[in-house]
């Protein structure tokens, strides 16, 4: 590490500068402060919650998670203990062991929810940024339905708008014909960042039963095979806002592919399904990352 | 900052990858596995080609000697793909997962019941539990007798009083290791079950309490997807985390 310690990896987004572009994503890595047990996580740029509703949520039947060639599909349906239980339990533990600003995930099922979540959470210590989840597509009613439909999100994002005194970004669904059309209606809406992507709608069925293998039915695919889609997607939407904070996210599993996402437009990346199958895999991207960039077009 | 921090990843070397009955095979994993403190704790290993890591529960660990038993059926092409592994492989294992079984002190006489392939934990615990001064004994029931990989015969090597109960009769009590219960007069005062579902339901009127293992399709197997959540009597739990073993008296049968 000694040879790459005159790389700085501090990055902006917006007004907000984290140590290093890495972020675990929201739903990936619990509320954090566990994976204290494993590594210490304050090397970590940020932390994205799991994503937070306004009540608790048990989430949806077993099984939640099927296998898939270079991913995986879940449909967990935003388990959660409620914003409350949140404020008072979840962040003051990780707040013990982490010490960078923290990525809000809030989900909810109608705008006023939506508005309620962020109105508490905003102003708790150490909150960096809130991510609105408008692409959660394991919950009926809410989640991805405020991502799909311009008017709808436009809508929702101005309302939160008016009560966040953090930055506010949207974690936008690959779910949509046109990306760049989402991403015009939440900066519009008031949008200071965006992240992209979630996950992609996909199912599998057990051959030998007939069955679909997730209980919900569908659920939301992700894994190393969405990485070309997000970074496409990241790609596009950089082309339509030069200068948007955007955080990449979609399938990214090394510091190659966390330099790959920042050429194609991310300012930061949030590591997600790979936190699954190696809890390590955020510490190694970190690592690894100074010498990739190194070795990359991004060197200045 | 916890200075209590672990390395969970391993490199294991297979020592032995043998098939010992009609389903089941035996796995020897050679490596560091201090992190272990109970039995009815899992590992979860990175198949070759298969993204998701395939969670295993352990039949019996030597930290001392530093290796492992597994013992597991090729249920699907993840299975199938860890049975053609060679001696001498390394595999890429999280060690030491889940909260396994523990042993009360004020219990003599605990009964251990174990459906197929789910018995492979209870051979550690009944070691566990004889050094503890306990006296337990053993039910394992079977489909039919050539899925039995031996482990009766271990257990009754050890002076263990151990049945066995088979689907068509093909061996033991024909029946559920219920069957046996009833049939032997099995007295006990705690008990712990490892198998499939339905086994564990029909253990949940048993008169004392006891602690149960379960099993289901996990994502990580450490606790932060959530994709093994169960509802208990004191709210939701991992089967990964909290669990694999609950206390029966925690558990909501529906």
């Amino acid at each position: 590490m000694e040879m790459t310690k005159d790389i700085d990896l501090s990055v902006k987004l917006g007004d907000i500068t984290l140590q290093n572009p890495v972020i675990p994503a929201s739903g990936c890595f619990g509320y954090g402060y566990e994976m204290n047990d494993y590594y210490p996580i304050d090397i970590l740029g940020s932390v994205s919650i799991k994503g937070t509703t306004k009540s608790p949520r048990f989430g949806n039947p077993l099984p939640r998670v099927a296998e898939c060639s270079a991913g995986l599909i879940n449909s967990v349906g935003l388990q959660n203990p409620g914003i409350n239980a949140v404020i008072e339990r979840e962040l003051p533990r990780l707040r013990e062991v982490f010490h960078q600003p923290i990525v809000a995930n809030i989900s909810g099922f109608s705008i006023e929810e939506y508005v309620e979540c962020c109105a508490k959470i905003t102003s708790q210590p150490q909150i960096g940024l809130i991510e609105l989840n408008v692409s959660c597509p394991n919950v009926h009613g809410g989640g991805m339905s405020f991502g799909t439909d311009p008017e709808v999100l436009h809508s929702l994002v101005k309302e939160v708008k008016k009560v966040c005194t953090v930055p506010l970004f949207v974690k936008l669904t690959p779910n949509v014909t046109d990306i760049t059309a989402m991403a015009e209606a939440a900066v519009k809406g008031g949008a200071d960042g965006l992240c992209l992507i979630n996950t992609l709608l996909g199912m599998r069925i057990d051959v030998k039963t007939g069955y679909p293998v997730i209980a919900n039915v569908m659920g939301g695919f992700s894994g190393p095979a969405i990485f070309p889609i997000a970074l496409r997607m990241v790609y596009q939407v950089r082309k339509a806002f030069s200068d948007l904070p955007i955080i990449g996210c979609g399938g990214i599993s090394s510091a190659s592919d966390a330099v790959e996402m920042m050429l194609a437009g991310a300012n930061a990346v949030e590591v997600g399904s790979a936190n699954l199958v190696d809890p390590y895999a955020c510490k190694t991207i970190i690592e690894q990352l100074p010498e990739a960039i190194k070795n990359s077009a991004l060197r200045k | 900052m916890k200075t209590d921090m672990k390395d969970i990843r391993k490199k294991l070397i297979i020592e032995e990858n043998r098939q010992l009955s009609s389903r089941t095979w035996q796995l020897k994993l050679r490596g560091d596995i201090d992190v272990f403190t109970s039995s009815g704790q899992f590992v979860n290993i990175a198949v070759p080609g298969k993204y998701l890591r395939r969670p295993i529960s352990v039949s019996q660990y030597f930290t001392k000697e530093k290796y492992l038993i597994l013992l597991y059926n090729i249920a699907g092409e993840g299975t199938k793909i860890l049975s053609e592994l060679k001696p001498g492989e390394p595999l890429d294992v999280l060690v030491g997962l889940g909260n396994g079984f523990s042993i009360p002190k004020d219990i003599r006489n605990p009964l251990l019941l174990g459906g197929g392939i789910g018995a492979a934990p209870l051979m550690q615990l009944a070691v566990d539990l004889l050094a503890c001064g306990k006296k337990p004994k053993v039910v394992i029931g079977y489909n039919t007798a050539v899925e039995s990989w031996g482990m009766e015969k271990e257990l009754r090597n050890l002076g263990i009083e151990t049945y066995i109960a088979t689907m068509d009769g093909s061996e033991g009590t024909k029946g559920f290791v219920t069957d046996v219960i009833r049939e032997k007069d099995l007295q006990y005062d705690y008990f712990y079950a490892c198998g499939p579902m339905p086994m564990l339901k029909a253990l949940r009127d048993l008169p004392t309490e006891g602690e149960m293992s379960l099993e289901c399709r996990m994502g990580c197997g450490y606790g932060v997807c959530m994709c093994c959540s169960l509802e208990t009597k004191s709210g939701s739990k991992r089967i990964c985390k909290e669990g694999p073993v609950f206390l029966k008296s925690e558990l909501i049968w529906k």
